[in-house]
C-alpha cells in the first residue's frame, strides 16, 4: 500500500464513511502495481526474444557442428550495419531489413567456406582462438567500410508511439513488433528443424555425421547451410535491436556473453531449450532490475540501494547458471542426441 | 685529478647555472600527454577533443609560450584500470611535462594518485569528480570543464523555472551519474518519485527504467547519459511514446556529437551547458569557424574545453618563460588563467575549479542540419558546492 491510500483510508475512516471505499482503494493500487508488473515482464520477453535470436543460431551450431562460434556476436554486427545501410539506400525499413538478412546469411556462409571449416574436428581451444580472430577481423573491416562512429536505424514515424495492449498498460510499438515476428521465426525455425527434409539431415548430421556422408548426403554443404541460417538469425537479432540500440562496432560482443549463459541453461544443442531459457534470462535480468532496488530500498539507504540494486541484479543470471551447472549440468533440456 | 674532476665539476656546475638562467632554454620541446578514448563506443568524443587540441596548437603556431611542442595521445580505452596504466606510462616513461585531457571521471578518480604524487602538471579537460574539487583537489591540478554538479544543478533551476513539482531522475551507476542525480536534487525544489542507476557502460536497453519512470507519473524525467548510451537512451524515450507525455531534461545526454544522429528525436529537449557553440565572443567564433572548415563537422563542448586547456597551457609556459622546472610559478600562472577562453570570460577559484556561468540549451532545425542554440543564462558565476572541502588556498 503506498503512502496516497493510506492518507486515503485515514480520511475515510475520519469520515465514518464505509470501510468498503478504502478497500477499493487498495485494490485499485494492486491492480496498479500488477499492471506494472505485467508492463516489466513484456520488456523481460521482449529481452528473451532478442537472446533467442542470437541463442537458436548459437546452440544450432555449437550443437551439430560442436562449433564454439565466438564470432557470433560479429555476425549479429554485421547484420545491423547491413540493415542500417540498406535501409538508407532503400529509403526502405522492412526492405533495408530483407536486403540486410539475405546479405548476412550470404556472409555467413562465405565465412565457413573461407575460414571456419578449417576448424571442424579441432580442439574447442583452437575454436576460441580462431573465432577471436574473426571478431577482430570483423571490428577492423566495419571500422574501414563504416568507419568509427556507428550509425542509426530510424523506425518509421509511426513506430515512435505506445500501444495500450492491456487497460492501462501501454507498451512500445516496436517492441510489440519485436516479440511478434521473433515468435514467428521460432515457430519457422522449429518447423524447419522438426519438419523438413533438411531438418532431419541436420538433426541426422549432428547424431552421427560419418553415418550421414556415408549415405551420399553431401555433410560439407549442410554444415555450410547451417552456419549461413546461424548467421542469418544472429544478423537478425542485430537488425531488429538496431533500431532501439545503436549501431556500432563490437556491439554484438557484450550480448554474446548473455547468450551463451542461454544455451548452458537451456541446454547445448536444444532449440526448445534455447527458447525457454532466452525468457527465463531476459525476465530475471529485466525484472530483477526493476524490482530489486525497490525491494533493497526497504533495508536500507535510498543511495545505497541505487548503488547495489543494478550490481545484485546483473548478478543474478550468473548465479542462476551456476546453480544449473551443479543441479542440471546438461542444462534443463538436454539435447537427445549425443 | 682529483682538481681535475673538481675544475670539471665546477664548470659544469657553472654550465648548468647558466642555462637555468636562460630566457628560453633552447632546444627544449614540451612533451604533453593526452588521455582520452580513442577506440570503442565513445571513440567519437576522444576524437572531438583530439581534434580541438591539435586545432588550439595550430592557432597557437604549433608552440607553447614558444617552444615546440610533441603530443603523445594515448587511448585509455574507456577503462579506469587502462587509463591508470597510461598514466603511469606518461609521467614514468616518457617524462611528459603536461598531462591532459580525460572524459570520464571514474578514469580520473582511478589515475589521480600517481599524478599528484608525482607533481605532474595536469589539466582536465572533462572529467568533473566531485571529489577532485573537494577534499583530492591538488596544487598542480587545474580543470577546464567543471564539477559534475554543477551543469545538472542548473537543469534543477530551470525545472523550477518550468514548475517542474514531481521529477523522476535516471543516470548510469558510476562516480559521475551519482554526482549529476546528487546535482540535480540539490537545486530541484519539487518532489522526486524515484531515481534510478543503471549498469554503466554495458547496459544499453533502458525499457525497464522507462517503464518505471512511466509508472511514477512524474511531471519530467531528468536524465544525464554521455557520448553513445545519450543516443540510445533519447531513441527508446521517443519510441516508449513518453516523448509528447512526460517532458525530458538532460545534462550532458545532448551535443554536436550525438545530434546528428538523432536528428528530429532531439529536438525540444533542453540541457544545459557551460559552453554553447554559439556563444558571442571572437574567440569562440574563430574556433567554430576553424573547427567546421578543418574538420567538416562541429564540434562539442568536450572540444570546445579542451581548446581552452591548449590556451592555458600557452600562458603558462609563457608565463614562467619556458622554465618548466618551476613548479609553483606554474600554478600562479595557471590560477591566473590568463588566456582567452572561447566561455568569454574564464577565471579559477581556489580549488582550480572554473567559476563560470552555465547556459539553457535547446535543439532546433536550421535548414536541414539540426543544431545547439543558447536560450538563456540559468546561472552566472556558479562556483561548485565542493570548494569548501578543499584546504589549498
Amino acid at each position: 500500500m503506498d503512502g496516497r491510500s493510506a492518507r486515503f483510508c485515514r480520511l475515510v475512516f475520519a469520515g465514518h464513511l464505509w470501510p468498503i471505499l478504502c478497500l477499493a482503494r487498495i485494490a485499485v493500487t494492486l491492480a496498479g502495481a500488477m499492471l506494472y508488473f505485467i508492463e516489466q515482464c513484456l520488456n523481460g520477453i521482449q529481452l528473451g526474444m532478442l537472446l533467442f535470436l542470437l541463442a537458436a543460431g548459437l546452440t544450432l551450431i555449437f550443437g551439430i557442428m560442436d562449433l564454439v562460434n565466438l564470432a557470433h556476436g560479429s555476425l549479429y554486427m554485421i547484420g545491423a550495419y547491413f540493415a542500417a545501410t540498406f535501409a538508407a539506400l532503400t529509403g526502405s525499413f522492412i526492405a533495408g531489413a530483407v536486403l540486410a538478412l539475405v546479405a548476412t546469411l550470404l556472409v555467413g556462409m562465405a565465412v565457413e567456406v573461407i575460414a571456419i571449416r578449417r576448424l571442424y574436428g579441432r580442439d574447442h581451444l583452437d575454436h576460441v582462438l580462431g573465432t577471436f580472430g574473426l571478431i577482430l577481423f570483423f571490428n577492423e573491416l566495419v571500422r574501414l567500410i563504416w568507419g568509427p562512429a556507428g550509425m542509426t536505424l530510424p523506425l518509421p514515424n509511426q513506430m515512435l508511439t505506445a500501444v495500450q495492449v492491456l487497460p492501462g498498460v501501454y507498451y512500445p510499438a516496436y517492441r510489440i513488433v519485436i516479440i511478434a515476428t521473433t515468435l514467428v521465426v521460432a515457430l519457422l525455425l522449429y518447423l524447419l528443424v522438426m519438419r523438413t527434409r533438411i531438418g532431419m539431415l541436420i538433426r541426422a548430421g549432428a547424431s552421427n555425421r560419418e553415418m550421414v556422408s556415408a549415405l551420399g548426403i553431401n555433410i560439407k554443404l549442410l554444415y555450410t547451410l547451417v552456419f549461413g541460417l546461424g548467421a542469418a538469425l544472429a544478423g537478425f537479432a542485430g537488425l531488429m535491436q538496431a533500431p532501439i540500440l545503436t549501431v556500432q562496432i563490437g556491439m554484438g560482443e557484450n550480448i554474446l556473453i548473455l547468450a551463451f549463459v542461454v544455451i548452458i541453461i537451456g541446454g547445448i544443442g536444444s532449440i526448445r531449450g534455447a527458447f525457454v531459457a532466452s525468457i527465463i534470462v531476459g525476465l530475471i535480468d529485466t525484472v530483477g532490475r526493476a524490482f530489486i532496488p525497490d525491494i533493497l530500498r526497504l533495508f536500507l539507504s535510498n543511495n545505497a540501494a541505487s548503488t547495489l540494486g543494478p550490481s545484485l541484479s546483473s548478478m543474478m543470471i550468473y548465479m542462476l547458471m551456476a546453480a544449473i551447472l551443479v543441479f542440471r549440468p546438461e542444462g534443463l533440456f538436454p539435447a537427445a542426441s549425443k | 685529478m682529483i682538481k681535475t674532476m673538481l675544475k670539471a665539476g665546477v664548470a659544469a656546475g657553472a654550465l648548468l647555472a647558466l642555462t637555468a638562467g636562460a630566457a628560453v632554454p633552447q632546444g627544449k620541446t614540451i612533451k604533453i600527454g593526452f588521455i582520452s578514448t580513442f577506440s570503442g563506443p565513445v571513440a567519437a568524443i576522444g576524437n572531438d577533443m583530439r581534434n580541438s587540441f591539435e586545432l588550439g596548437l595550430d592557432h597557437l603556431g604549433r608552440k607553447l609560450g614558444g617552444l615546440p611542442v610533441e603530443v603523445i595521445y594515448e587511448d585509455d580505452g574507456f577503462k579506469p584500470e587502462v587509463g591508470l596504466q597510461k598514466t603511469q606510462k606518461l609521467i614514468e616513461s616518457d617524462k611528459v611535462d603536461f598531462v591532459v585531457g580525460y572524459i570520464w571521471s571514474n578514469v580520473l578518480l582511478a589515475s589521480i594518485k600517481p599524478l599528484v604524487d608525482s607533481k605532474t602538471f595536469t589539466v582536465i579537460t572533462n572529467a568533473g569528480a566531485s571529489q577532485v574539487a573537494g577534499e583530492l583537489c591538488s596544487p598542480y591540478v587545474f580543470s577546464t570543464s567543471w564539477n559534475n554538479d554543477q551543469t545538472p544543478q542548473a537543469v534543477g533551476l530551470y525545472m523550477n523555472q518550468k514548475g517542474v513539482k514531481t521529477a523522476f531522475l535516471i543516470g548510469p551507476n558510476y562516480a559521475a551519474g551519482k554526482d549529476m542525480l546528487a546535482g540535480v536534487a540539490s537545486t530541484f525544489k519539487g518532489q522526486i518519485l524515484g531515481q534510478e542507476l543503471t549498469r554503466w557502460p554495458d547496459q544499453l536497453d533502458f525499457s525497464a527504467e522507462l517503464s518505471k519512470a512511466r509508472a511514477a507519473k512524474p511531471d519530467a524525467i531528468f536524465a544525464f547519459y554521455p557520448g553513445g548510451p545519450g543516443i540510445q537512451f533519447i531513441t527508446q524515450y521517443a519510441q516508449s511514446g513518453l516523448k509528447g507525455q512526460i517532458p525530458l531534461y538532460t545534462a550532458f545526454t545532448l551535443d554536436e556529437l550525438s545530434i546528428p544522429r538523432l536528428k528530429e528525436l532531439a529536438v525540444g529537449i533542453p540541457g544545459a551547458q557551460e559552453w554553447v557553440n554559439d556563444l558571442p565572443n571572437e574567440t569562440n567564433k574563430k574556433y567554430v569557424a576553424d573547427y567546421k572548415a578543418k574538420y567538416k563537422s562541429s564540434p562539442s563542448f568536450y572540444g570546445a574545453q579542451t581548446y581552452d586547456a591548449a590556451a592555458l597551457l600557452d600562458s603558462v609556459v609563457a608565463g614562467v618563460k619556458g622554465d618548466l622546472s618551476n613548479k609553483d610559478a606554474m600554478r600562479k600562472e595557471a590560477e591566473k588563467a590568463n588566456f582567452k577562453s572561447v566561455r568569454g570570460n574564464f577565471k579559477y577559484g581556489h580549488n582550480h575549479m572554473p567559476i563560470q556561468n552555465f547556459y539553457l540549451q535547446d535543439v532546433v532545425k536550421q535548414g536541414d542540419d539540426y543544431v545547439l542554440k543558447t536560450v538563456a543564462t540559468i546561472v552566472e558565476n556558479d562556483v561548485d558546492k565542493h570548494a569548501d572541502k578543499c584546504p589549498m588556498k
